[in-house]
């Protein structure tokens, strides 16, 4: 019994890391429709940003916030420069795009930062925390995080004009149109937006998993994975789906033998797709009616 | 968010539309790219040979995926696993019972269409970007199977199989190479009538019902649980027969070729070609095949940028892929005869 409590204390651990960036999934999911295959890429090159300001001798939260606001204006060029063009395009030539802007980051990455792993500091500190061994601080951190982003993105969408209109304009862009709300734009806010959450994720991931142009790329699978498990369409269903995703994982890798550190990910998906074939919009996601 | 908006779908398919007759390549046209293709080889030295049979086995596989994606309106990123499948039984065969190599390309495309087929049964509930990820757990889970150590004995585990290339046969006077380029010609262009057949037919046209619009499909009889699962089934069992032309022509098998990133290629050699236009698959397979070679040979350092910013340009011009372009090209020969 202890030994399955420890694993899902762990696994609580790693599923705030999910739960950080399938808020940023669900952010994008929300904004245009489809899954960003960049998203990852997109928070790597910011977290490549924050520890060169920090090299450079800027204090950490300075960094911080001057990352949030390359990240949010980074996004926002982003889509005005490449995806707006792409706007009638078919979706898989989107998702065509998305693959190609992956290429592009990682590869710049690589090559300004090149390819070694370097150390990424945290400002939690990384002591146990509440004497716990399984959870540090700067994990208990990383949730308290995820939970208080959650709530700002509830507050954002619910009790704000340009949250509601953002709904708006993604679940009817006609009608929204009609109304006045200028839909193009709440799609590049939506782009800002996302990609912002997906830098403080990458920051407060960094510490955990090491900084390198390659970090991001399984870390987004298990958050586009618990995304899709909580309902691409509800951000507290994000954060339930990556904790989750983080406990599913560990109790597998735990119970389930011969299964190495590599059949972990399959594994875990197929739980997800069992879970999705009951329900098929995820676990809190709206249900979507199909009109002839 | 409340529980039951109401979400309209107009214009917002997942997969355009496109019309039978516009998926294929008139007979004039047709008859000059196979005379190329016939004639090219003779030519050319046996690394280009080479090049070329890549081309005809990854065109095979995207055309797999097109028929999929743009016949049925199934995504899938898990072709990757049904190419891996078909490789490793015709490696398995040919290397541990000696099977002759042509007679493993049936077995495979039986093996496949069985997996494929089986697969698409639980995929059936599932659509859109759901299905994607259902793939690609089939697409990730896949190298690691073939680790596994209970199938070592057969599969070489991380090692992988070494695969005999095999002769000209009748003492034809070719080199090796040249013959494996028409043996897999002759393939391909089989499996290429066959598709156009398959997508003319009953069968193809119910495909067709279903990506357009499911549920008007199964108001008109279509039993689109069938023709879902037989779409998945059709198109695992043409990339098993590319995956194992694939083993005859590299001569290798090893788990780490068929990664999800083999997948991704096949789905960016699709948009390229064109979704839904089966010629365009081979135009697909050339991109993924050189261009990545060819951003590797502008900067190494940053190849990947390259290949991406070569990407761009491509969608930014063509977002229809080869298929606007042979449209374009259509338009004006047509100009050029009226006047």
């Amino acid at each position: 019994m202890e030994l399955f409590t420890n694993q899902v204390l762990a696994g609580i651990a790693t599923g705030a890391i999910y739960a950080c960036m399938a808020l940023a999934v669900v952010m994008i999911y929300q904004a245009i429709d489809h899954l960003n295959f960049a998203q990852g890429e997109m928070a790597m090159f910011s977290t490549f940003i924050s520890w060169q300001l920090m090299q450079w001798g800027v204090p950490y939260w300075g960094a911080f916030v001057l990352t949030l606001a390359f990240a949010f204006a980074g996004g926002i060029v982003i889509e005005r420069v490449l995806f707006k063009p792409l706007a009638k395009a078919p979706i898989l030539t989107n998702v065509a795009g998305f693959i190609a802007l992956f290429a592009i980051i990682n590869s710049s990455a690589g090559l300004i930062w090149d390819f070694t792993i370097k150390q990424y500091p945290t400002p939690f500190g990384s002591a146990p925390f509440l004497g716990s061994q399984l959870i540090s601080t700067h994990q208990a951190g990383m949730i308290g995080v995820t939970l208080v982003l959650l709530l700002a993105l509830y507050f954002f969408f619910q009790y704000t004009r340009i949250g509601l209109a953002m709904r708006a304009a993604a679940s009817l862009p006609e009608s929204a149109r009609l109304v006045g709300i200028n839909t193009s734009w709440m799609i590049a806010l939506g782009w800002g937006m996302a990609s912002a959450i997906g830098a403080i994720a990458g920051m407060l991931i960094a510490p955990v998993v090491f900084l390198e142009p390659n970090m991001m790329v399984g870390v987004l699978l298990y958050g586009f994975a618990a995304a899709v498990l909580g309902g691409l369409t509800s951000p507290l269903g994000a954060v339930v789906g990556g904790f989750l995703m983080g406990i599913f994982e560990n109790l597998v890798g735990t119970y389930i033998p011969g299964v190495g550190n590599e059949l972990k990910l399959p594994i875990a998906l197929a739980l997800i797709i069992s879970v999705l074939v009951v329900k098929p919009a995820g676990l809190f996601g709206r249900h979507i009616v199909k009109r002839v | 968010m409340s529980a039951a908006e109401e979400v309209v779908a107009e214009g917002h398919e997942a997969v355009e539309a496109v019309p039978k007759r516009a998926m294929t390549l008139g007979t004039g046209t047709s008859l000059v790219v196979l005379a190329a293709l016939l004639i090219v080889p003779v030519f050319v030295k046996n690394f280009i040979i080479f090049q070329m049979t890549m081309l005809l086995i990854y065109g095979l596989a995207v055309l797999a995926l097109n028929i999929l994606t743009g016949g049925s309106g199934q995504f899938s990123l898990g072709q990757s696993a049904f190419y891996a499948v078909g490789a490793y039984v015709s490696a398995v065969l040919m290397e541990h019972a000696n099977v002759n190599y042509a007679l493993t390309i049936p077995i495979s495309a039986a093996v496949c269409f069985g997996f494929g087929y089986l697969f698409g049964k639980p995929a059936l509930r599932l659509s859109g970007v759901y299905l994607a990820l259902a793939t690609f757990a089939l697409a990730t889970a896949m190298p690691q199977l073939l680790k596994l150590n209970f199938l070592e004995h057969w599969t070489g585990g991380v090692q992988g199989l070494v695969v005999t290339k095999p002769d000209a046969p009748f003492g034809l006077p070719m080199s090796q190479d040249m013959w494996l380029y028409y043996f897999s010609l002759a393939v391909v262009l089989a499996i290429y009538i066959f598709s156009v057949n398959l997508l003319r037919s009953r069968s193809g046209r119910a495909f067709m019902a279903i990506r357009d619009n499911e549920i008007a499909a199964s108001a008109m009889g279509v039993d689109v649980a069938l023709y879902k699962t037989l779409a998945f089934g059709v198109s695992a069992a043409i990339t098993g027969v590319a995956g194992s032309l694939g083993a005859i022509a590299v001569q290798f098998v090893a788990p780490d070729s068929f990664t999800i990133n083999l997948a991704i290629s096949l789905f960016l050699g699709m948009v390229v070609g064109g979704v839904g236009w089966l010629p365009g698959s081979f135009v697909g397979a050339a991109f993924i095949i050189f261009v990545p070679n060819m951003a590797e040979s502008i900067s190494k350092g940053l190849s990947g940028a390259v290949f991406g910013v070569l990407l761009f340009l491509v969608i930014y011009l063509v977002p229809h892929g080869a298929r606007q372009v042979a449209i374009l090209g259509q338009q004006l020969v047509g100009k050029l005869r009226k006047n």
